[in-house]
């Protein structure tokens, strides 16, 4: 319990977490703010509300690789591990901490976004949470927002340095998991299976298909049912964060 | 107490520290000296846990670091004064140090005030001066009033002040009872500041003893004779097996003897002299004359191993 307040000092004792928290809900309420005053025509959807998450995802995988890398990069790390010698106790404390502030401010901008789109949107006839689907493309954002994070302290302590981090996170995420798609003959088959597209799918697949005009749905990403899409992209986050954690032990700090 | 046994960290192939042993008695400040290079740093890292060592072992109070229940509380360290967040406040970097081994809030005030930051410690630590910083990292070493502490090279880069300041401090907490054990690279810093010494060059132990024997055994005494009949003095002293050298200004510098058996030789025969001093060898000189002699002594394993 004492490692839980003292990964929470650490992280709110600096700016950087605060800065990122607020352009990761800023960035995604706000983008979902303009396209909810310009949807015209058809009533919008709850996934409509919530398509910019991605958005905001990056920015909080950028600040939970920070929670780590700016532990070695200002050698506080070395300090860390002389109050806890085992290293993974505070490792975990403060995973538990980032993981749990991520997936709030993602319950934040996802109905955030979703809110103001009730406000901003011409026809709301089909924004309400009426079905396990609405609440999944909502709630669900949360949820993603976690084990991002979770993937990002990982690849956080692997790496060691912010810039070394950050890149992998935005680079993947960004590029190669498109990129990969061009690839003749077996693109297609690969993409299916890159996180970052099947965490998508969790948020936006399966849509309750009365809400939108014919063939102007998400392309369906991936083979998995949305939660196994999502237990898809968690379990990778895990592994990379458990494969951190033996690292971590055993390097020299 | 500190004890290493055996202890080796190699790097690929280079050996930093080699099969290194010794122990740091509480009560006194321990010098841990060794030119740049020579391993301190790599040992300090070792008895904290930081790095594993290749080989051997370091016990605190008979216990590995990674043994320690609540750590903070049994060792405290100053390795390195810029490990601290630079846009942290110095209050919330001790008060993290602190929660995370279960010392109340009070304490942080406390050290605070031992080490004066009282007034400076909302500041961000990003923009202290290294003194200050120095005093920050020292607080974060004694907010567990722990038992026994390290410090690299605490007085790198302060002013007189400030190095005079870190040194009675030192020996006040070995006045205390704790052990205390410092690095430098400097002997005549050490030489002021430490009462036992171990020395080390390449990673490997060159001596462990109190400072004064260290300082005795390794400085070279030597007399320093001004005389108008300088040749023939010099003749009398090489028969009675002095080394005598002659230098530039016609002065002989003698080692071996001492000034009174100069002084008997000379008026024994009826010798004028004009000058008559002892002279103490630099601790500096001596110094390297001893480190040197290591990496010597390195090259040559390495020849007649092959």
């Amino acid at each position: 319990m004492t490692l839980l307040a003292v990964e929470r000092i650490k992280l709110f004792s600096t700016r950087s977490p605060w800065w990122c928290m607020l352009l990761a809900l800023g960035l995604t309420v706000g983008l979902t703010a303009i396209i909810a005053a310009n949807w015209d025509g058809s009533p919008m959807p709850v996934m409509g509300a919530v398509f910019t998450h991605t958005f905001g995802l990056y920015v909080i995988m950028v600040m939970a690789a920070l929670a780590v890398t700016t532990e070695y990069r200002f050698g506080t790390i070395k300090s860390t591990f002389q109050a806890a010698p085992d290293r993974t106790s505070p490792m975990i404390a403060k995973a538990v901490v980032v993981v749990l502030l991520s997936a709030l401010v993602g319950l934040a901008a996802s109905f955030g976004s979703w809110g103001l789109s009730w406000l901003l949107a011409d026809d709301t006839s089909q924004l309400a949470l009426s079905s396990g689907n609405d609440w999944r493309h909502v709630a669900g954002v949360g949820l993603v927002f976690g084990a991002g994070a979770l993937l990002a302290l990982g690849i956080g302590a692997l790496v060691r340095q912010t810039a070394g981090a950050v890149s992998i996170i935005l680079v993947f995420a960004l590029v190669l998991e498109n990129v990969v798609g061009l690839i003749p003959n077996i693109g297609d088959d690969i993409q299916n299976w890159m996180p970052f597209l099947v965490a998508q799918k969790f948020i936006l697949g399966d849509p309750d298909p009365s809400g939108i005009p014919d063939g102007a749905g998400p392309p369906a990403i991936g083979e998995l049912s949305p939660w196994g899409s999502f237990a898809y992209f968690a379990g990778i986050a895990l592994a990379i964060y458990i494969i951190s954690l033996v690292v971590v032990k055993r390097r020299d700090a | 107490m500190i004890e290493a046994v055996g202890l080796t960290k190699r790097y690929g192939k280079t050996v930093a520290v080699d099969n290194l042993s010794f122990t740091v008695q509480p009560g006194r400040v321990t010098g841990f000296l060794g030119p740049n290079g020579a391993g301190k740093s790599t040992t300090m890292r070792m008895i904290l846990g930081l790095d594993r060592p290749s080989a051997g072992q370091v016990l605190i109070g008979g216990k590995p670091y990674a043994q320690l229940d609540r750590p903070l509380r049994t060792v405290g360290a100053l390795l390195d004064a810029k490990w601290v967040h630079p846009n942290r406040s110095a209050r919330a970097h001790l008060q993290w140090l602190a929660k995370s081994n279960g010392l109340p809030d009070r304490r942080v005030d406390e050290v605070l005030d031992m080490v004066g930051l009282t007034k400076v410690a909302k500041r961000r630590a990003g923009g202290f001066s290294l003194g200050m910083s120095q005093r920050l990292g020292i607080a974060g070493a004694l907010l567990g009033d722990p038992k026994v502490l390290l410090f690299d090279e605490p007085v790198n880069g302060l002013d007189p002040e400030g190095i005079l300041w870190i040194r009675k401090f030192m020996q006040g907490l070995a006045t205390e009872g704790r052990t205390v054990l410092v690095s430098s690279h400097l002997l005549s810093e050490m030489a002021l500041t430490a009462q036992d010494l171990v020395v080390i060059g390449r990673g490997k132990l060159i001596s462990q003893s109190s400072t004064t024997e260290f300082v005795e055994r390794s400085t070279e005494n030597t007399v320093r004779v001004r005389s108008p009949h300088a040749d023939k003095l010099g003749a009398m002293l090489i028969d009675k097996g002095f080394t005598v050298r002659e230098d530039s200004d016609g002065s002989l510098t003698v080692s071996g003897a001492l000034s009174d058996e100069i002084g008997d030789i000379a008026a024994g025969s009826g010798v004028v002299l004009h000058e008559l001093s002892p002279q103490r060898g630099s601790l500096e000189q001596a110094f390297m004359q001893l480190t040197g002699d290591s990496v010597e002594y390195h090259a040559e394993l390495a020849e007649t191993g092959k």
